[in-house]
């Protein structure tokens, strides 16, 4: 038995044996060797009853990282069994007994054009029709979506304007990028007032910033940074309220949960993972891991029990929080292209990708199938909301356009 | 970056791809079935007036592998040719399309799977030497030609060297059979119509800044066309395997290890039961999703009329609206109306503390965090204080956690009697206000607003 850690097959003492991890049963073959036979019986129901983190102290030191990862790894196994066992039918097999969506008549009615560069964020206003949007030339424009006027410009001393945000109350802006930083414009009714003078550094990241949202006040941001941490912040002091930590990687995007008791929301990193946190402890209370690549963009469903995600491995996939696992996959082999973004429509039937190769892809939430592929933009789409009353859903894009779609 | 790499081990130790790669070698897959010997497309030599056209093949759509429409295939094909992987012989534009004209695949060698980043010296040489070939069908294109005497200006102190590098180039091309002229001479544009797009053009080159850092592997990419090393490559190191990867330390296998455990402890629902929520859910609310039902009078980006919104704003909720609050606590909380309504109710059966206490611990959360001491206090005394005005009942162990909180007050001090109450809510003031004649009235009451004939006739005007 003390020769359990070399070669089996190996008879009598063999020199320069190499040192092999010691299972836990060998362990308990060694402690039951030890023992004298009275003190057996108690012996092993010692081992038995005692917490991983104890077992490991029998074990010499320097094997403890090797154990540790064992561990580990059973404990992750064990997980992924536990999820299978309540794997009884697929969502789109339940699905049958509910009709088939028939042709939608998708169209853009308004194409926002005044960005000299790449698309690469936008934010509704609760006010169903006012929307911000950044690009890659730093600028920050605010647009009644409706009109197609632009209302507000505001210029950023960085470019890569990755991230935007509508105040709830209305009356100002979120934005930054490459900066590392978010700033806050309030935005003035006279248009001859100069924004930026108003800015106000709201977060501080030690790379550049993914995404940025307001909580349900105009007083807290949330922001998701390359850095690998997301964070909570107080507007008005500029103070961390939270962070969170936990991806082993870019943070690319976040969405807030929809419920109005809740206090969490997703993230999502170029680790593969996405992370449901909770904001008022900093912990990350649940984690998936099924996307082969880049998680670009996270989105709750309207209920706010699930979530969706859009990858670079050209898949989005739909993650129940209360099953703990994903239970859909919304993919063709014709997709090659990865999907920046995602959201839901109102009732959550379907969910709006907006991909890499230009197109936008609609698709039946519930049962698994493509429904629309839309055609009109000339590069990337690279971000898409719902409107917040439903009715259109926006796209941005690297050919210098937004489009409002219904 | 965050414990960045250029690649990661994924937990099976195969080696990750950049997002880039992990599209190129899907391309790549399309190439080769395309390549394919036995089921592939025929590539011909086509015979055209005086000359042959070497390898070619036409741009009808029947060889895409996997069953998609022609719209799509199109767009896809159009993708792959503006990302170089073949190209039609007589365009410097890279789209495809479904009619006569003729494709060629480009050479491995020249896949931005090779990370190619070539510079402008390269195609100040590539331009001057396309000069020194007297054959019209060389002649630079007009944006060509303007790149050219821009670069000449750029490197005017190097031009000589450039013009020796050209000649040389030019030389050795020569040097070459004709018909492999041809096709080198066309593969070598299409490299360059890909990294020097027409004016108009997508530039498929550009890559995301947050995922360049990740796809820059300096000893991969090749910078020079014309320079002294061509190791010819026949095939696309899109799978390569990965540089090492930081092993995670004691501590942080310890906190995984109580991750997964937590995951463990964590209360699981069955998929049946998930999928039918999961459908009831949308059943319910398809008759409020826009895309579903029209809105009414009409969806304002279709219609050009506000009608919808302004009914929204106004305080008189429509019959849909009410019917929405019954769907659940959070439907009427979520509405401003709603809770207006539901606070009303509760006024007058003088049972409004608990709802006034949430609505208050809610504030207290969307306050900058100067205010919050001063309004936990605030609450405090109003529903939880001895003697307080507007008692609330709460749990005895809440009550006591809360106490505690008080005194060194957070945004969060609230947080436990706020679930309790909310609980309470739930099953009893919510119930109650949905049984309610209060409520009832509201759901049967027609809509004050009838059609408005008044906006619906008047297009706004749009400018911008």
């Amino acid at each position: 038995i003390l020769n359990s850690g070399c070669n089996n097959n190996v008879k009598g003492k063999v020199k320069g044996c190499e040192p092999r991890v010691l299972s836990l049963q060998n362990i308990l073959s060694l402690i039951l060797f030890l023992l004298p036979a009275s003190a057996l019986t108690t012996g092993i129901y010692m081992i038995f009853s005692t917490k991983p983190e104890m077992a490991t102290q029998e074990v010499q030191p320097n094997e403890t990282l090797t154990n540790l990862k064992a561990e580990s790894d059973t404990l992750k196994t064990k997980l992924e069994d536990e999820r299978a066992k309540l794997h009884d039918v697929e969502l789109h097999q339940v699905a049958e007994k509910v009709d088939g969506l028939g042709q939608f008549i998708m169209k853009t009615r308004r194409t926002l054009k005044g960005h000299g560069n790449k698309v690469l964020c936008m934010d509704w206003c609760k006010d169903k029709r006012r929307i911000v949007s950044s690009s890659q030339d730093g600028k920050v424009i605010v647009w009644d979506a409706f009109t197609t006027n632009k209302e507000h410009a505001v210029t950023m001393p960085c470019t890569w304007v990755m991230a935007c945000a509508y105040a709830p109350s209305g009356c100002a802006v979120a934005c930054g990028g490459l900066d590392n930083k978010c700033s806050v414009y309030p935005l003035s009714l006279d248009k001859n007032e100069n924004l930026a003078a108003k800015k106000k550094s709201v977060a501080m990241h030690t790379n550049y910033l993914s995404a940025c949202s307001f909580t349900n006040s105009d007083m807290q941001i949330l922001t998701s940074s390359g850095d690998g941490t997301c964070a909570l912040w107080d507007v008005e002091s500029g103070q961390l309220l939270q962070s969170f930590h936990g991806h082993a990687a870019d943070v690319l995007c976040l969405d807030l949960a929809p419920s109005e008791t809740g206090n969490t929301f997703v993230s999502g990193g170029c680790d593969k993972k996405a992370n449901v946190w909770d904001m008022r402890s900093g912990q990350c209370i649940q984690s998936f891991e099924t996307h082969e690549s880049d998680i670009n963009s996270v989105r709750y469903y309207p209920s706010g029990d699930a979530f969706a995600s859009g990858s670079d491995d050209a898949t989005c996939r739909l993650y129940d929080l209360r099953a703990d696992r994903e239970v859909a996959i919304y993919s063709k082999e014709s997709i090659i292209f990865g999907a920046s973004s995602v959201d839901f429509s109102l009732s959550g039937r379907l969910l709006f990708g907006g991909y890499n190769d230009y197109t936008i892809n609609v698709w039946d939430v519930l049962k698994g199938t493509r429904v629309s592929i839309l055609f009109g933009h000339e590069n990337r789409v690279s971000t898409l909301r719902l409107s917040p009353d439903g009715t259109a859903f926006c796209s941005g894009s690297w050919d210098h356009t937004l489009r409002i779609w219904a | 970056m965050a414990q960045t790499n250029s690649y990661r081990q994924s937990s099976n130790g195969v080696a990750d791809e950049s997002p880039n790669m992990l599209v190129y070698r899907k391309m790549e897959d399309v190439i080769a079935h395309m390549q394919d010997e036995t089921n592939g497309i025929p590539v011909r030599t086509v015979k055209s007036f005086l000359s042959k056209i070497p390898s070619v093949f036409s741009g009808k759509i029947h060889f895409f592998i996997v069953t998609v429409k022609r719209l799509e295939a199109l767009h896809l094909g159009t993708l792959m040719a503006a990302h170089g992987y073949f190209f039609p012989i007589s365009d410097h534009v890279l789209t495809l399309k479904d009619d006569g004209t003729f494709y060629r695949f480009q050479t491995p060698y020249f896949w931005p799977s090779n990370c190619w980043e070539p510079e402008n010296t390269d195609y100040a040489v590539y331009l001057c030497k396309r000069t020194m070939q007297n054959k019209a069908r060389l002649e630079l294109a007009d944006y060509e030609a303007e790149s050219l005497a821009r670069l000449q200006r750029a490197f005017a102190r190097k031009w000589e060297f450039i013009f020796m590098q050209a000649e040389a180039q030019a030389k050795v091309d020569k040097k070459r059979d004709k018909i492999e002229r041809k096709i080198l001479d066309s593969q070598e544009r299409a490299f360059w119509d890909v990294h020097r797009p027409v004016p108009g053009c997508v530039n498929t080159t550009e890559a995301d800044i947050k995922k360049s850092s990740r796809m820059k592997q300096p000893h991969k990419t090749r910078k020079s066309v014309y320079g002294l090393q061509n190791d010819i490559q026949s095939h696309s190191p899109a799978h390569t395997p990965a540089p090492e990867v930081k092993e995670p330390t004691e501590e942080e296998i310890r906190d995984q290890i109580q991750h997964w455990q937590a995951q463990l402890d964590r209360h699981r629902l069955k998929m049946s039961k998930v999928a039918e929520s999961l459908l009831s859910y949308t059943g319910q609310y398809v008759e409020y999703d826009p895309f579903f039902t029209s809105p009414e009078p009409s969806n304002p980006w279709i219609s050009d009329d506000i009608t919808v919104w302004e009914l929204e704003t106004s305080k008189e909720p429509g019959q849909q609206r009410v019917k929405r609050w019954g769907f659940g606590i959070n439907e009427v909380l979520k509405d401003p109306v709603g809770r207006e309504q539901f606070l009303k109710f509760l006024e007058s059966e003088f049972s409004s503390e608990n709802l006034r206490f949430w609505l208050a611990v809610q504030e207290v959360k969307k306050r900058p965090i100067r205010e919050v001491p001063t309004r936990v206090q605030e609450i405090w005394q109003e529903f939880l204080a001895p003697g307080a005005p507007s008692a609330i009942n709460v749990d005895s162990k809440s009550y006591d956690k809360t106490t505690q909180n008080v005194k060194d007050p957070g945004r969060y001090a609230f947080e436990d009697a706020q679930e309790h109450i909310y609980k309470l809510m739930k099953s009893d003031s919510y119930s109650r206000f949905l049984r309610s004649t209060f409520y009832q009235e509201l759901l049967q009451a027609k809509k004050k607003v009838n059609n408005c004939t008044y906006h619906c006739s008047n297009n706004p005007s749009r400018t911008g």
